[in-house]
């Protein structure tokens, strides 16, 4: 698909494989500032593999990735990840920290003086709508939805132009999975972020991304607007993809049609 | 006070002391090796597997032969490298020590690091932590309540195996121990065990204070536990205030029975009244003993002509008194720089004795006779007595075989013997329990057991001080064998004990008469 606007981030020729097997197979992807893209496969498709190389998590083999016109391989790993947010369904705060230290611990790595932090960490609960009185919490004692929405704050806090997210909202109920995915795209738009979201749910790719790029087999098979998607013919695993929440919608409208 | 407790603590600050110091540096050096070993082992299954294997393997060796090997071993490395390490007392026994606390540490270490949550981690990662940022700030706060119970653990076993320390010539609560069961001065023993219990109990509640202020992040704990166990290892490294004079201090070996403490503190008691400062090495082990006095790591101690004859020169003949001190007086002075100044005035020899009423019915009055009877009879020996070379000598020339041989502590041996456990033992000729006991020592006609005259052995350091060896020729020829009989009695008995230091005192009053 073709970007428009300007180009924050370009991935070309990516390719990964663990002990003989491929699993990124000459991926590229390229990415306008401002646009939030859902990365959408079943298991095992590679999504989460392309997601960790932008920010070195994981070491491609071979390929390109260019972040805003720097080649990720000219920065230091450590360095490279404190300008990326990076949220996982793992979530995994520090339990041995209050909620305000983990959401202040990438300014307190790049030496933010502590004043600084604390006037931070109050602005960050605020715009993932947790009370101010979260700050001196102990990390272990929230529930699922709350850690993920510090665990966001966290990502947010040293205002980094771009987010990944891998599975986000994955391990969470339905109905706070829905609150906090769209509390997350009002930010992505008042912030003004670049996101890349992976998700193996197409329908919630549908609805909160402004472009899905469908991986199968280590190879995006679709790139297109969410519109586009569903209005155009699609290889049969894509296909497959977008039945789910086709069915749904169907179902649910026979329901309520029956009623 | 019990003039026994009266001793025992009296004794006790300096052995406290120097307990504390000896298990502090042990389990200090076993956390500083063993924590950077658990983090190597942790990150590599290479590094992991050898590393736990050897550690479990230190721990299946007992401390007491763990701490004797260090001895030669250090010997030789000296040797070797040709820079003059102790090898004798602290490093030995440090070194042996911390080995032994690396287990627990090293392996509490890998759980802590293999135990840490996975998303943790990658969350320190994504959050662009350096290798060394995510250890400081999440791995070791994360793993530190593991890692500390490790800790603990290593400070039980470090405590209660430096009692052992003991035996390679470093001062620790276990002199009490080893003394107090030589001497069946059960009060020494008492006060020895109930010491080393009580550091080991309050160091472990002191590190359960730091572990709960790490755990629940609780600042006060942490202060407290860490200031109260850093208060204690600094009291006791502040030094003893002896009032010695300047100058070397002069170490006085002993090896571990009754006699050896009593003549220890004969030799003590002379050097300080001749103003020279002195510290005792006790419950040394024969050979370790004689080693110690070659190396220079202590200079002067009590042995007998047989034991240096057969395990210090090798040799299996059985030559004549005279002639046998008149050739270790030289080869000594020849091979190590050791001067034998003379005879005490007394032997203490192997000999097998029995009950007189048993060796009556027998009809055994010679090793000989009990050649022939040996072979339905029970043999009750020292530690020591059936892996030395007389052993071997006097079961060779008269082919003795025994029923059942069974090694004991001497205090042990003598109470088998008594209550019928054993019918023959090999006794040492100047210990006083063979008169109370009425036990008859069986004559040698084949001279297979060597002569044991008491030699005063002093270092090649100490045999050029005149003064030194002025204050203990007053010695040579002084003390018999019914006195020392009657001073080792003194200290065996059950009742009316007496103290080492009391028999001593006792030994030297008609002394240069």
């Amino acid at each position: 698909m073709d970007v428009s606007g300007d180009l924050f981030l370009e991935l070309s020729g990516i390719r990964k494989s663990y002990g003989g097997h491929l699993v990124l197979d000459g991926v590229g992807l390229a990415v306008a500032r401002g646009s939030f893209v859902a990365l959408v496969g079943r298991s095992g498709s590679g999504k989460t593999t392309l997601l960790k190389s932008i920010n070195r998590l994981i070491e491609v083999d071979s390929g390109s990735i260019v972040l805003d016109g720097t080649d990720v391989q000219a920065i230091p790993p450590a360095e490279l990840r404190r300008r990326i947010g990076y949220v996982f369904q793992g979530i995994g705060l520090f339990p041995h920290m209050s909620v305000a230290e983990n959401i202040a611990i990438v300014l307190r790595l790049s030496g933010t003086p502590a004043d600084e932090r604390v006037a931070r960490v109050r602005e960050l609960l605020r715009l993932v709508d947790l009370p101010e009185d979260f700050a001196d919490r102990n990390a272990r004692l929230l529930s699922g939805g709350q850690a993920q929405r510090v665990g966001l704050a966290r990502a947010l806090a040293a205002r980094s132009p771009l987010m990944l997210m891998d599975e986000p909202f994955g391990a969470l109920d339905p109905v706070t999975r829905d609150e906090l995915g769209r509390a997350y795209r009002s930010l992505h738009e008042t912030l003004g972020l670049t996101t890349i979201m992976v998700t193996h749910d197409m329908s919630e790719a549908l609805l909160l991304a402004d472009r899905i790029a469908v991986l199968v087999d280590g190879r995006i098979l679709a790139d297109a607007e969410p519109r586009a998607l569903l209005e155009h013919e699609q290889p049969a695993a894509v296909r497959a993809l977008l039945e789910v929440p086709r069915h749904q919608a169907e179902r649910l409208a026979a329901l309520q049609g029956r009623r | 006070m019990n003039p026994a407790l009266a001793d025992a603590m009296a004794a006790l600050p300096a052995l406290l002391r120097a307990h504390v110091v000896i298990s502090g540096a042990a389990l200090a050096i076993g956390v500083l090796v063993g924590f950077p070993l658990a983090l190597w082992a942790a990150a590599s299954r290479r590094v992991r597997v050898p590393v736990l294997a050897f550690a479990g393997l230190v721990q299946t060796v007992p401390a007491l032969a763990l701490l004797a090997l260090f001895y030669p071993m250090l010997l030789v490395v000296r040797q070797a490298v040709g820079v003059p390490l102790p090898a004798l007392g602290f490093l030995p026994a440090l070194i042996a020590l911390s080995l032994y606390a690396l287990l627990p540490i090293v392996r509490n270490g890998v759980v802590a690091q293999q135990s840490l949550d996975p998303a943790v981690i990658e969350a320190a990662d994504g959050a662009g932590m350096t290798r060394r940022q995510r250890l400081l700030l999440v791995e070791l706060p994360l793993g530190a309540p593991v890692m500390l119970a490790g800790i603990r653990t290593a400070a039980v076993w470090t405590i209660g195996a430096a009692t052992l320390a003991t035996t390679v010539g470093q001062p620790s609560l276990g002199n009490l121990i080893f003394s107090g069961l030589q001497t069946e001065d059960w009060i020494r023993v008492l006060v020895g065990c109930v010491a080393s219990a009580a550091l080991a109990l309050i160091v472990d509640a002191l590190l359960a204070l730091i572990e709960a202020g790490v755990a629940r992040r609780s600042r006060w704990r942490l202060w407290v536990g860490l200031g109260l166990l850093v208060a204690g290892i600094g009291t006791a490294l502040v030094p003893a205030q002896s009032g010695n004079g300047p100058g070397r201090t002069i170490v006085i070996g002993a090896k571990n029975f009754s006699e050896q403490y009593i003549l220890a503190d004969v030799i003590d008691t002379r050097l300080r009244a001749a103003g020279f400062a002195t510290e005792q090495r006790q419950d040394l082990g024969s050979a370790v003993a004689y080693r110690a006095l070659a190396a220079g790591d202590i200079d002067v101690y009590v042995d007998y002509t047989g034991t240096l004859w057969a395990n210090v020169l090798g040799r299996k003949d059985t030559p004549p008194a005279a002639a046998m001190k008149a050739e270790l007086t030289r080869q000594l002075e020849a091979r190590d720089g050791v001067r034998l100044l003379g005879g005490l005035g007394f032997e203490n020899a192997y000999a097998l004795a029995m009950r007189r009423q048993r060796a009556a019915a027998l009809g055994v009055a010679s090793i000989a006779d009990l050649a022939k009877v040996a072979p339905r009879l029970k043999l009750a020996t020292d530690i020591e007595f059936l892996s030395r070379p007389e052993w071997r000598s006097v079961a060779d020339a008269y082919g003795l075989r025994f029923a059942e041989q069974r090694a004991y502590n001497p205090t042990f041996m003598y109470r088998a013997i008594v209550d019928g456990s054993a019918d023959v033992l090999s006794a040492f000729s100047s210990d006083g329990r063979i008169r109370s006991l009425d036990l008859v020592t069986l004559s040698d006609p084949k001279g297979a057991l060597p002569n044991y005259d008491a030699v005063l052995l002093v270092s090649r350091r100490a045999a050029q001080d005149p003064a030194l060896v002025g204050a203990l020729r007053p010695l040579l020829g002084a003390i018999g064998v019914d006195r020392m009989r009657e001073a080792n009695l003194m200290v065996d008995r059950d009742t009316d004990k007496r103290t080492p230091g009391e028999a001593a005192a006792w030994l030297m009053q008609p002394a240069g008469r």
